[in-house]
């Protein structure tokens, strides 16, 4: 099913630009619950997209098929060129060391302290790193990123909910990923720390030209992030469109989630 | 839960449960030979499994080998058999009550330990995303746990075994007047090596199952904390029955053997 509303401004800022994600009639069903009917995507290098949508309308489900947590019924995705369907388990697992993710509640192991959490991902993809030997100017570096290097050797129980989503995004980070996926990157936080994660989304998004897949219902954080919105409403693609074009939209559907 | 199931569904639900449990031992065998080995997660769970165990495997086997001794002494003093004591309380230990018995605390402590553990991860996408970042969490999580349990288990048993000799030698010299060095002469010459070995081969299995188990269960946790805990009780009634199943099946092969 095609996009309804595809609007110009959007297309003119992606034309031309390599695809970093691509997915076609995307199908996925639990038993009789159909969650995702046709959902098509592309995201473009260098490009924040925002994937905005109600809870329940197939958003996780989407990112989880994204990175083979989930496998569809139907459908072709891509993943900075390769389809994921025809992967080998480590052919995925290689592919994963490009991918970045933040989950919705921070996933931090919760039986490893900070440091360990980082260097857990550098276990299998040192050769990616260039073979190092000492893993500590890497963690720093990325938690001096989202500026919680004093927190090395905090266990995750002692830390906040807002330090956690930071320490999570430096281990999503570690890896110098090409793509990063976050999964409601501010739910559960305060408007303080949300924005604060917010602007470390920015700035990793400048100091490493990564693309970024946006998943979120916060009106806020798609507005200041996104250069492209893509509405999802019951299990396919909606709108599409900048946040100036969907929020001045009258279309009952797209006017739900934009105004305040 | 419907509590009305009918025997039909409950016998479906469980050929599908066992076929799924077996499909991950097959699983366990295929990634415990592949690289890479998590050594250091395995050293740490078997410190974390026997260090914490053993406390209450000592407490416990010291208290089994005292009752057994108190309670069979009236027995054996009306045969006119109480210098027997050793020989009899040696050989139900090392052979059946304390493999068991141990195993059952085990169950109790490891199994729904791993499920809660592990169903919590499951819950809280840690598992997940272990799975995003190239790391095979099958092999972190659940070969060195399994492999932890199987050789943490027999070692435990072996403890158990001694404490709970020791117990009852402390009630015979008590009670009997018998020395320590003269029960555990009596206690060495009782027991054979058909008694030792099929009893620490059926402690490997005991372990397996209780490490599997508890992984089975936590590992497809189902979402939420309620999921948890169904987890961690699952875990514990699954591995104590299936405790016993392999203790059944240990006594019905060496008694062909033996």
């Amino acid at each position: 099913m095609e996009t309804r509303t595809q609007h110009t401004e959007s297309k003119k800022a992606t034309a031309g630009k390599k695809e970093v994600i691509r997915i076609r009639d995307l199908r996925k069903s639990f038993g009789e619950n159909q969650v995702l009917r046709g959902f098509n995507l592309t995201l473009y290098e260098n490009e924040n997209l925002v994937v905005m949508g109600k809870s329940g309308s197939g958003k996780s489900v989407m990112i989880k098929c994204l990175v083979g947590l989930m496998e569809p019924d139907e459908g072709v995705v891509e993943v900075l060129g390769q389809d994921i369907s025809t992967l080998e388990q480590q052919e995925l697992d290689h592919l994963r060391s490009d991918i970045g993710f933040l989950f919705q509640g921070s996933a931090l192991y919760d039986s490893m302290t900070v440091r360990e959490n980082l260097e857990f991902p550098m276990r299998r993809h040192k050769e990616k790193l260039g073979r190092i030997t000492d893993t500590l100017p890497l963690v720093m570096e990325a938690l001096e990123n989202v500026g919680l290097a004093h927190a090395i050797d905090l266990m995750p129980a002692e830390l906040s909910g807002g330090m956690k989503r930071r320490i999570a995004l430096a281990r999503a980070l570690i890896l110098k990923p090409k793509l990063i996926l976050y999964d409601e990157p501010t739910s559960g936080l305060d408007p303080i720390t949300s924005k604060e994660i917010i602007g470390l989304m920015r700035n990793i998004q400048r100091k490493y030209g990564t693309a970024s897949l946006i998943i979120t219902h916060d009106v806020d954080c798609a507005r200041v992030i996104s250069e492209r919105i893509l509405l999802l409403v019951e299990g396919t693609n909606y709108a599409e469109g900048t946040y100036g074009e969907l929020s001045s939209s009258t279309d009952p559907k797209v006017e739900a989630f934009f105004k305040k | 839960m419907n509590q009305n199931r009918s025997i039909g569904e409950l016998i479906r639900d469980f050929l599908s449960e066992t076929g799924q449990l077996a499909y991950f031992a097959g699983r366990f065998f295929r990634e415990v030979v592949r690289p890479p080995y998590e050594f250091r997660e395995f050293l740490r769970q078997c410190y974390q499994m026997g260090n914490r165990s053993l406390v209450l495997v000592l407490v416990t086997g010291f208290i089994i080998g005292l009752v057994l001794t108190l309670q069979s002494r009236p027995t054996l003093i009306e045969f006119g058999a109480e210098s027997w004591m050793p020989n009899m309380v040696g050989i139900s230990i090392v052979r059946e009550i304390g493999p068991v018995i141990i195993a059952l605390i085990c169950a109790g402590r490891i199994a729904s330990g791993i499920g809660a553990e592990l169903g919590s991860m499951r819950v809280t996408e840690q598992i997940d995303a272990m799975e995003v970042s190239g790391t095979n969490p099958f092999n972190y999580l659940v070969v060195t746990r399994v492999l932890a349990t199987t050789l943490m288990i027999p070692l435990l048993v072996i403890f158990g075994d001694m404490i709970a000799l020791y117990g009852s030698a402390l009630v015979e010299y008590f009670k009997g007047g018998m020395s320590f060095q003269l029960y555990f002469n009596k206690v060495s010459d009782a027991l054979a090596y058909a008694d030792f070995i099929p009893a620490t081969i059926k402690s490997f299995f005991f372990g397996f199952m209780i490490g599997l188990v508890g992984c089975y269960k936590g590992y497809y946790c189902q979402k939420g904390t309620a999921g948890v805990g169904k987890a961690a009780n699952t875990a514990v009634v699954n591995a104590s029955l299936l405790v016993f199943f392999v203790d059944f099946m240990a006594v019905f092969i060496s008694d062909i053997f033996y």
